[in-house]
């Protein structure tokens, strides 16, 4: 059998291999967000109407390695990651602030109450503009701020089991160590 | 009750579908003709099976029935009627289900029209048709089934991302599957070929409107979703080299180059082992798009939710198809006959040239396409191909194509005088010189290869006009005769001319609007007026209102020249609730010679609004050429050669003399 005649299968395997390698070894979502090492925009939100203080820029910049997680009434991804944030939260190791995204003040309320709340404090960015500053572009993402204020690390998406052990649990032992 | 019709419906279909890909085959092998036929009237089992299955879709979105997850999840009670319909293919599972929909039209279509098919080649067409079909049908029903249910069933649905509740992208999903749908047929064809170990110019015949029905769809399918994002996202940009853009050009240049290539076959009994190629890797491209979106290794605007089952189903699927097809032509192809030699420089060769630039561009396209995803693979590093890349590597193939292309159809068949061409080309060289001063008269600017575009619109608009006027010897004979040349043309005539008329246009359409946009962003006060590519626009005021299911802000600004006005331009951008988002309505104004495009965003709060305005030459010549293109694509569709059963009656009246007369 003449090569030519081989030659397009051949490739197609190549790349199939490679496609293959890539559905279970990669993943495209894991883009280095820009603001990966950047110091927390400025900002300063209120509350959710009856959930605690406000939220602003220094409270991200505590001395100590928190979670900034962006999250909305409207979004259903965010029902999926909720019970790691309430668990993370029983465990008390790290604070999470909530970023409540385009969102209405009622409904974040009652979403809160309905579900619990795991946030230490929320603010609410109803046009989204702090979203902006910060490079969201779905709910949820969750960052992790260094005691400085730094964005260590950026997690697209609801938090899973991988990202709780490959990111988020060696920063809460920096945290106590 | 709908539900779990569809849901029977689809089961039907994949029962049937087994039967129609396995009994014809095996069928066909025995010469056991009433078997054979058993193939059709699965084929249309197969298509109401699933046309039942779609209908109950349909009226699930259609009456809002929120028992259903897809529709829950995708649609709201108050969305318009459009867009509860076009919601119906808006998401990952009834997207699967109109792709299936339309396999089953297809696999109809054949067994309809392909009457005076041989039975063997239309049972074993038939029976590939059915084995992709099995495929479909498989991934639906086990990963993505759109009528599970949900209980308890909420109030109201989350309703359809608002990018997508659209006209221009209601159609442009539907119009792109036709296309690569389409493209499974010249894929069945040539799959049918290998086996039965034959292709001669009838095969090329049966092929050339299907193949032909399939690259007018997605030439349509792909000007329609650029013109949605030109129109929708707001920037004015048409082209994005996006991944899953990318996924549907590269079957278009494909299917072009198979378009030209079947000639070949038709007409010379030559290159048919490279057309059964191409007709396969075509529809690998197909499948590959399906891949691509559904499986989420390329990251893309496109990309629906994501699950890894279905990534997995559909990389084995593709591997089935595609690896097997070209395992197959590997083993049979070089079997294969092969047919009338040529000199370099004749119209074969031209149409060899064409396929080698058509290929090569469109292997540049995959291989930009798929870098990112190698290099992540080989060494973990994160990168993403953009359109310089693209502009770099996609320029200078499709150049000297255009370049090629207006030499063609002017070369005979066999053996050309390319000294005898150029002198006919004369005046083209003249129109090109001409148009090159007009335009440097009227921009006395702008880049190099602008003006290089410029001179290859002119070069293949004139070659189009001295080839079609040779043709009908316009000024070499009386008008009238000209007239009677004109009528008696062949239809596929008039289609090579409006295709590659519509070329000219895109072309035209793409230098200018790319080399001589003016444009102006910034913040505006009520009453200013600003000047953008020669045009005042004053900003009257913007005004808030409420939509359907959205609240609008609109601005309101004059368009006029010279004082002489032109157009009053509303903008809007709109605030959706469920799920909020904004969207950007630009308004735009299309003249022949420019669009006015203008788009409002939010107040600064001093007034003032920010604005963006751009003056964009000749860019509507993009989708008029695309537009041109398909109606070519429709001429040559009907024409009387490919006119099913055309070939099977000129053998008859070859094999028998019959009456004058009785010609069909």
């Amino acid at each position: 059998m003449k090569l030519k005649f081989l030659a397009p299968v051949l490739t197609f395997l190549v790349i199939a291999a490679v496609m293959f390698y890539a559905l279970f070894h990669l993943d495209p979502t894991e883009i280095p967000s820009e603001l990966i090492d950047h110091k927390t925009p400025e900002f300063s939100l209120s509350a959710v109407p009856g959930y605690g203080e406000s939220l602003s820029s220094a409270d991200l910049k505590a001395g100590k390695i928190t979670l900034l997680n962006v999250f909305a009434s409207w979004c259903v991804a965010c029902l999926a990651e909720h019970p790691v944030l309430m668990e993370l939260k029983r465990q008390g190791k790290i604070e999470i602030y909530g970023l409540n995204y385009k969102d209405k003040p009622d409904a974040a309320a009652k979403w809160l109450s309905k579900h619990g709340n795991p946030y230490t404090r929320t603010g609410m960015d109803l046009k989204g503009r702090v979203g902006i500053d910060f490079g969201v572009y779905g709910v949820p993402e969750t960052f992790i701020m260094g005691p400085d204020g730094t964005i260590l690390d950026k997690i697209i998406g609801p938090i899973m089991e991988k990202d709780l052990k490959n990111k988020i649990l060696p920063r809460i032992q920096e945290n106590l160590g | 009750m709908t539900g779990e019709l569809g849901q029977f419906g689809l089961v039907l279909a994949l029962v049937v579908a087994i039967l129609q890909g396995t009994i014809p085959l095996v069928a066909a092998a025995r010469g056991n003709l009433p078997q054979m036929r058993f193939a059709s009237s699965a084929a249309l089992v197969q298509f109401l099976a699933v046309s039942l299955s779609f209908a109950a879709l349909t009226i699930g979105y259609v009456g809002s029935d929120f028992t259903i997850v897809n529709v829950a999840g995708n649609s709201h009670s108050l969305k318009p009627m459009l867009y509860k319909i076009s919601g119906v293919w808006g998401n990952h599972e009834g997207s699967l289900l109109l792709w299936a929909w339309i396999l089953s039209l297809f696999g109809f279509a054949v067994a309809l029209f392909g009457q005076q098919l041989p039975s063997s080649l239309k049972a074993r067409v038939l029976a590939i048709q059915g084995l992709i079909g099995v495929g479909f049908l498989l991934f639906i029903l086990f990963t993505s089934n759109p009528f599970e249910r949900l209980d308890p069933a909420p109030f109201e649905g989350q309703g359809l991302n608002p990018l997508l509740q659209d006209p221009g992208l209601a159609f442009h999903p539907p119009f792109l599957y036709l296309g690569y749908v389409g493209l499974s047929v010249t894929f069945s064809f040539a799959i049918a070929a290998l086996i039965e170990g034959k292709v001669d110019p009838a095969w090329a015949r049966w092929v050339r409107p299907w193949t032909l029905a399939a690259w007018g769809f997605l030439t349509l399918g792909i000007a329609l979703g650029s013109w949605w994002a030109y129109y929708e996202l707001g920037w004015g940009g048409w082209w994005f080299w996006d991944p899953v853009e990318n996924a549907s050009f590269m079957p278009w240049l494909i299917a072009t180059a198979l378009l030209h290539s079947a000639i070949v076959v038709e007409k010379r009994d030559a290159l048919k082992n490279w057309t059964i190629l191409l007709a396969i890797i075509a529809f690998s491209f197909s499948l590959l798009g399906t891949f691509i979106v559904r499986s989420g290794v390329l990251n893309s605007v496109h990309a629906f939710a994501t699950d890894p089952a279905r990534g997995v189903f559909v990389l084995a699927f593709l591997i089935v198809v595609v690896g097997g097809s070209l395992s197959l032509y590997a083993v049979r192809a070089p079997q294969m006959k092969t047919g009338g030699l040529f000199a370099p420089i004749s119209r074969e060769g031209a149409l060899v040239l064409n396929n080698l630039l058509l290929s090569t561009a469109a292997a540049t396209v995959l291989l930009g396409t798929l870098y990112p995803l190698f290099l992540d693979a080989f060494s973990g590093e994160k990168v993403s191909v953009g359109p310089p890349f693209f502009n770099a590597t996609f320029l200078p193939l499709a150049m000297p194509l255009v370049f090629a292309l207006a030499f063609g159809p002017f070369l005979p068949w066999k053996r050309a005088d390319l000294k005898g061409v150029f002198s006919r080309l004369k005046f083209a060289t003249v129109f090109v010189f001409v148009t090159l001063g007009v335009t440097w008269w009227l921009v006395d600017d702008g880049p190099i290869l602008a003006f290089v575009g410029m001179a290859l619109f002119a070069w293949l608009l004139a070659a189009v006009a001295i080839e079609f006027a040779s043709r009908i010897k316009l000024f070499q004979t009386n008008l009238a005769e000209s007239w009677r040349r004109f009528k008696n043309l062949p239809r596929s005539v008039y289609g090579m001319t409006l295709a590659h008329l519509g070329v000219a246009m895109v072309i035209l359409g793409i230098t200018a609007s790319e080399a001589w946009q003016s444009e102006r962003l910034g913040v505006m006060m009520p009453g200013e007026t600003v000047t953008v590519g020669g045009y005042d626009f004053t900003f009257e005021g913007a005004e808030t209102a409420k939509g359907p299911n959205y609240d609008i802000l609109r601005g309101t600004f004059r368009a006029s020249q010279n004082g002489k006005p032109i157009v009053t331009l509303q903008p809007e951008q709109r605030v959706y609730q469920s799920p909020p988002m904004e969207t950007t309505e630009a308004a735009i104004w299309p003249m022949l010679s420019a669009d006015l495009y203008v788009v409002i965003g939010e107040e600064d709060g001093k007034g003032g609004h920010a604005t963006r305005i751009y003056h964009k030459p000749f860019i509507s010549w993009i989708w008029g050429g695309a537009i041109v293109m398909f109606i070519g694509g429709l001429f040559s569709l009907s024409d009387r050669r490919f006119r099913i059963g055309a070939a099977n009656k000129k053998q008859q009246k070859n094999s028998s003399v019959k009456p004058a007369g009785a010609q069909s």
